[in-house]
């Protein structure tokens, strides 16, 4: 980063009054909203965490966010490394495409993309409109309301942050390096697997924890695409407090699904370092 | 050039006249070198000049139009570059960030699947040979560029390679260093007896560590000659200011055998030219500052060339000085002062310099052999 500027005098009283003023904003929109949540899950001692623990259905829906999870990691990384691949190691139109494409997907609206899923995924959709056109199925397929629907829409909406963190990583990775790795003996396949591959694992592990600790907390996409059959954790709560209009048990639920956020960002950070976990890493890997 | 015995020796390297265009440029205009097994060979030249693209073909990252490359006789260009059987050191040494010493070194016996044992007694063997013997848990940040450098040979020479590439290997560290590493890399490819093609645009690291220099020029083959020949003998202009300061004149063959050079230099004895050698026309003569004696006007002796002018700069360079002088036709010459002989010399006094005929070089013009017309001796006709 170089050196760092003092600034003095007035300059700094300014600087300062500016940071105040975001902390200001913090504290109202941030730490008072969660300061509410977390009072009224404790509303009736821990009644309320005991109740949320207990109900059979919130239980499933912490393993449906799991599953959910996992397997939208799995599918973004296994779609958005090669994706990032050729974004870092294309020419430099090819590389434009790509990063142009990506964030015109990236910027559009998540209700837009889930509804898109939707319109293509429904029983009058384009998949199904099409598979029966050309004579493949008479029924319709149940294609919506399905964990698969969900798997998709929330790969499509989260596969980006993978994309972004493994290019980030690539691009500090000399072509060198495997280039040099051929020279001494390995295939294209083998220099890939033994230098670039392991030195891109940071990248791959943050944009994957991004992703995961995401999905956890997703509500709009499983509910248009997934339904109700399925639950995630972000379902149950609103279940919670807009149907059965029980705000403590609800928030109780909130509250677990934000220690349990904190502790997976914990293990995380000690294995890969607070700065990348947190998506502030700024070095680029030595060549 | 014989290598080691009890080593397996290096390759021949036969290159035969390989071109390699980007567009309508060629960057190697059929090059040819025959390359003798445990000879280290160096290619010589400028940015540009098509030493780096032709060491990438030989290593495979690169394909020729045109020509072959033979290694002990195979042809290697249908060899994909992981069956090449090369060693290789990169510029900046493109050493692997996560792995340690030892799985650096190892690599290319991994890649070859040597057994875990054989694998750690060879590389022992090869950091012992780099003078890094208790370096093999090292992480590579923790290396100064010296022993990163020595690392990265280690890594070539360890799968006992047929032929060893080198790629600027030096040009990333300080004088000091590049210095004491020219010794030990020339030493250790002699005793391991193996074949080296080693690419540098350091003209000094060419005559130290090579037994034969390929001066490259614009994509062609100047001269593939011992570091003494190419020295000595240069076979014209580019090469004689490539290799070497020099003074270097134009002038001109006359029928009768004899030399008429231009920036008022007189020849003498103007018949002492070797004519066949350079043929008749325009020629480059050229003298070695170290060679130029300087004195007062009218004392040169008469048996000597010379040239009048004025001093125009003193440099202290190294442990001699290099005196500037400007002849009246507004050339620029270089004596270096012999130390044995201190001379009181100030800017701007007439001087004249003079040195025996025998030891200027007499050779063809380098752009007249592309170009044809013979034109008249210009001016601007010296470099350093």
């Amino acid at each position: 980063m170089g050196r760092v500027l003092t600034i003095e005098g007035g300059g700094r009283r300014w600087w300062v009054s500016v940071g105040l003023l975001g902390l200001l904003f913090v504290l109202l929109a941030l730490v008072v909203p969660l300061a509410i949540v977390v009072q009224r899950s404790l509303d009736a001692g821990f009644e309320n965490f005991a109740d949320a623990l207990g109900s059979a259905s919130f239980i499933r829906s912490l393993g449906n966010t799991a599953q959910l999870a996992i397997s939208t990691t799995i599918c973004s990384a296994v779609i958005g490394y090669p994706y990032a691949y050729a974004m870092a190691r294309s020419g430099r139109t090819m590389s434009r495409i790509l990063m142009t494409a990506l964030m015109l997907s990236f910027w559009t609206s998540l209700l837009v993309r889930s509804y898109a899923w939707q319109v293509i995924l429904n029983d009058t959709g384009l998949v199904n409109e099409l598979l029966q056109a050309i004579g493949v199925i008479e029924e319709p397929l149940q294609l919506i309301r399905t964990p698969a629907a969900t798997l998709i829409g929330m790969t499509h909406i989260l596969v980006p942050f993978t994309i972004l963190a493994i290019y980030a990583q690539l691009r500090g990775i000399s072509p060198d390096l495997a280039m040099a790795a051929r020279g001494l003996g390995a295939t294209r396949t083998r220099a890939f697997w033994s230098v670039t591959f392991p030195l891109s694992m940071p990248g791959l592990a943050a944009g994957s924890l991004l992703v995961f600790v995401l999905t956890l907390g997703y509500y709009v996409t499983p509910q248009l695409l997934g339904g109700a059959g399925n639950p995630v954790i972000g379902q149950s709560i609103v279940e919670q407090t807009n149907t059965l209009l029980n705000t403590g048990v609800g928030s109780a639920m909130a509250v677990l699904l934000l220690v349990i956020v904190i502790v997976i960002l914990g293990v995380a950070a000690r294995f890969l370092g607070l700065g990348r976990v947190l998506g502030i890493a700024t070095e680029r890997s030595t060549r | 050039m014989s290598p080691a015995a009890d080593r397996a020796p290096g390759a021949t390297l036969d290159v035969r006249s390989i071109t390699k265009r980007y567009g309508d440029v060629p960057a190697v205009d059929a090059v040819s070198l025959d390359i003798e097994a445990g000879e280290f060979v160096t290619l010589l030249g400028a940015s540009g000049s098509g030493k780096t693209t032709l060491l990438r073909i030989i290593a495979g990252f690169a394909d020729a139009d045109e020509g072959s490359l033979l290694v002990d006789g195979q042809e290697l260009r249908s060899v994909p570059v992981h069956r090449r059987d090369i060693g290789m050191v990169f510029q900046n040494y493109a050493l692997f960030p996560h792995l340690n010493v030892e799985q650096n070194v190892g690599y290319p016996l991994r890649m070859r699947k040597v057994s875990a044992s054989e694998r750690r007694r060879r590389v022992a063997e090869a950091l012992e040979a780099v003078r890094l013997p208790s370096f093999a848990k090292r992480r590579i940040t923790e290396l100064s560029g010296g022993q990163q450098q020595r690392v990265a040979l280690a890594r070539a020479i360890v799968s006992r390679p047929r032929l060893l590439l080198m790629d600027e290997p030096l040009g990333a560290l300080d004088r000091n260093l590049r210095d004491a590493l020219q010794l030990e890399i020339s030493r250790l490819s002699r005793e391991l007896g193996l074949t080296v093609v080693n690419v540098t645009h350091d003209q000094e690291e060419a005559l130290t560590m090579s037994d034969r220099i390929a001066l490259l020029d614009k994509g062609r083959l100047v001269q593939f000659d011992s570091p003494d020949d190419l020295y000595h003998r240069p076979v014209d202009d580019t090469a004689a200011s490539f290799v070497g300061e020099s003074n270097i004149f134009r002038g001109a063959v006359r029928g009768d055998g004899s030399l008429d050079v231009a920036d008022g230099v007189v020849y003498s004895p103007p018949s002492l030219v070797d004519g066949s050698a350079v043929g008749s026309g325009a020629v480059a003569v050229m003298v070695r500052p170290s060679l130029v004696e300087i004195t007062l006007p009218g004392r040169a002796p008469e048996a000597h060339s010379r040239v009048d002018g004025r001093v125009s700069g003193i440099v202290y360079a190294g442990d001699s000085r290099k005196i500037i002088v400007e002849t009246a036709g507004g050339a620029e010459l270089i004596a270096r002062e012999n130390a044995a002989r201190p001379l009181d010399v100030g800017v701007g006094q007439p001087v004249t310099l003079h040195w025996d005929p025998r030891s200027s070089i007499v050779t063809r013009l380098a752009d007249e052999t592309a170009t044809t017309a013979a034109s008249a001796p210009t001016r601007k006709s010296v470099s350093a």
